[in-house]
């Protein structure tokens, strides 16, 4: 049983200021998890540290009772799977060329039969085998998203973290990917970590569900007690109220008392009468 | 759509590509070994290839000047075509993929402006790098140690300092500046003769290779085309962002520095023999990506044999243009330029994003 363990984590882009500091959390078991909590309060950061992409200033990701510092690169990518929240490339290949990079752990520049089948499964599991022989750059933002929740899928790891994995997908789609992930907890027993921003796609189909908060783990347990009117208010400054829908709690939010946004009391500089640019609708 | 039909489409795209890749390597082969009944000094077509096969067999050809034409120049200046083409098709899709960047050709690192200023150095001061080495050998070797300075400079700073690609490029221009400068500092201080000389040789071309040349440049370009193709897929991670590739189980930075040490090798090497022949690099691979697609897998061997094609139509024409002829380099930009940009205009496909 894969086991990921991450003892007393602390990471900051620079020396004055850490992003969080002396993070636990223990994953045994498989699981949805969902990492809840404002911009900025270091999400996606600490995603990267799991996975190597950053590296902790102190504390330890053990993967496995092994420092994940410790592994080679090509291991760690066979162990732990990675969807990001945009891909960025200059040249785009087709879909299936683009899942079939998902192999590369596994096969290196070899492309078997076996990968072949493994990058088609993973794109009908998102129902876009469809789009395999299109070309990745004339599809929509959703459909970018889909075809990187496959290469994560094509890398068969036994962890998968995902950076908002359906923050471009339309409602169906946002509960139809969610409840997959789900499923692969509970039917092929992943560890699956995944970052979102809405609270009630969270509560339906987390298993656990951690909120940080400057810095700090604020909160870590199952949905319906880490959704709590008091919990989001602290943490997100919105107060809302939570009632139960569907066995699960549903957080709705309130528009009064929120820190609004001021709008600014200057006019943009076109809309002014003594302005220093010249209209051009007028004479 | 079930397994078989996805499979069945799958397949056919592969074929599709190994097909043109297949076309584009005959096109090259055959392109530059028409470039043989092709010179200055005019000679009968067939006439051509029965001295070649009088020669190659042993026959005495009876015309020495015919002899002298198609075996000494124009048979070792059309392998060179293909082989210089082929080199610098590969290096600029693999740099192009490395950088993550449609600008990047063989030449980014500053390669060029290190062996012209090699050139300049041994033309107007007689200076040779490599002690005893003078005459031809001597600026060979010169415009290949400093051509790989400025590239020197860039895997320095990258270990030094973890630098990002955008900033690999600008470490690379403002060396290559640098080396502009001492060069017409040089320049300046050149005979006529001498700054002939060494403007040829900066426009590039293939007029002065000779067989002892080519199993260097051979060399060159079997270890650029056999590495880059073999590490097709660590390209492909390459070319996107970091964290994908380390997600996916490469290392981004010891890769890149791999890339641009074969890239300068190969480069470097190309350049000591045939001065810099610009626009063939950078713009074979962005044709053969319109063809073929962007998978380095089929896109750097497809590069090579594109590059190959290219340059060996470039050089029959530069040969046959003017009586003197034109350096090659001056019609691949002045030719390659203007079909270009024609070739962007009327692609639909989203070939970059």
């Amino acid at each position: 049983m894969t086991e990921l363990i991450l003892d007393k984590v602390t990471f900051g882009y620079s020396d004055e200021r850490d992003i969080f500091t002396d993070i636990d959390l223990r994953i045994d078991k498989p699981q949805l998890l969902t990492i809840l909590g404002p911009n900025g309060v270091g999400k996606s950061t600490l995603i990267h540290c799991i996975n190597r992409i950053l590296h902790p200033r102190s504390g330890k990701v053990m993967l496995d009772g092994t420092d994940v510092a410790d592994y080679p690169t090509k291991e760690l990518a066979k162990m732990i799977g990675y969807v990001p929240c945009s891909s960025g490339t200059t040249f785009p290949m087709s879909v299936a060329d683009t899942v079939m990079m998902g192999r590369y752990p596994h096969s290196g520049s070899r492309r078997t039969e076996k990968d072949l089948r493994i990058v088609y499964n993973s794109l009908s599991m998102l129902g876009i085998e469809d789009l395999a022989m299109r070309s990745f750059a004339e599809l929509s933002a959703g459909q970018h998203q889909k075809v990187m929740l496959a290469r994560g899928l094509a890398q068969e790891s036994e962890i998968l973290l995902l950076d908002e994995p359906t923050s471009n997908l339309d409602i169906k789609h946002q509960m139809n990917v969610t409840r997959l992930l789900k499923e692969l907890a509970d039917k092929r027993g992943m560890i699956v970590v995944m970052i979102c921003h809405d609270l009630n796609i969270a509560s339906r189909y987390s298993d656990r569900i951690v909120m940080l908060h400057e810095g700090r783990i604020f909160a870590d347990g199952t949905p319906d007690k880490v959704l709590t009117a008091e919990n989001i208010e602290s943490v997100y400054g919105v107060s809302c109220q939570v009632v139960e829908f569907e066995g699960r709690p549903h957080v709705m939010l309130c528009d009064s008392g929120v820190d609004q946004l001021v709008l600014s009391d200057e006019a943009p500089v076109s809309f002014r009468g003594d302005s220093a640019v010249p209209d051009p609708r007028r004479p | 759509m079930p397994y078989e039909e996805f499979r069945k489409d799958y397949r056919s795209g592969v074929n599709k590509k190994l097909l043109i890749l297949l076309s584009v390597f005959v096109l090259a082969v055959v392109a530059s070994f028409l470039r043989i009944a092709f010179d200055q000094y005019n000679i009968d077509f067939f006439e051509a290839y029965s001295v070649l096969i009088d020669h190659l067999t042993g026959v005495p050809v009876e015309n020495e000047l015919d002899e002298y034409i198609v075996w000494d120049r124009t048979t070792p200046r059309a392998i060179s075509v293909f082989l210089v083409g082929a080199g610098l098709g590969v290096c600029g899709a693999a740099m192009q993929s490395t950088l993550k960047n449609p600008l990047a050709d063989p030449y980014m690192t500053g390669i060029s402006s290190g062996a012209n200023f090699g050139i300049s150095v041994a033309i107007v001061y007689g200076i040779s790098l490599v002690p005893f080495l003078g005459g031809q050998a001597g600026m060979i070797a010169n415009a290949f140690l400093l051509s790989l300075v400025p590239a020197l400079f860039i895997v320095g700073v990258s270990i030094v300092k973890s630098i990002s690609p955008a900033m690999m490029i600008l470490v690379g221009v403002s060396v290559m500046y640098v080396f502009s400068a001492a060069t017409t500092m040089i320049n300046l201080m050149a005979s006529p003769t001498q700054y002939v000389q060494i403007y040829t040789w900066a426009l590039g071309t293939l007029g002065s290779i000779e067989w002892q040349h080519l199993p260097f440049i051979l060399a060159a370009t079997v270890v650029g085309v056999t590495s880059l193709t073999f590490l097709n897929a660590r390209l492909n991670l390459l070319s996107y962002t970091d964290r994908e590739s380390i997600s996916l189980g490469l290392s981004p930075k010891g890769t890149r520095l791999l890339m641009i040490v074969i890239v300068s090798l190969v480069t470097a090497i190309l350049v000591c023999f045939s001065g810099t022949i610009g626009f063939v690099g950078l713009v074979a691979p962005h044709v053969m990506r319109i063809i073929i697609g962007s998978d380095n897998r089929y896109l750097i061997p497809a590069s090579a044999f594109g590059g190959a094609l290219m340059l060996a139509v470039a050089d029959t024409i530069a040969v046959k243009i003017l009586p003197s002829g034109l350096p090659v380099g001056v019609i691949t930009s002045l030719i390659g330029g203007p079909l270009f940009i024609y070739i962007l205009i009327r692609q639909h496909k989203k070939i970059w994003s």
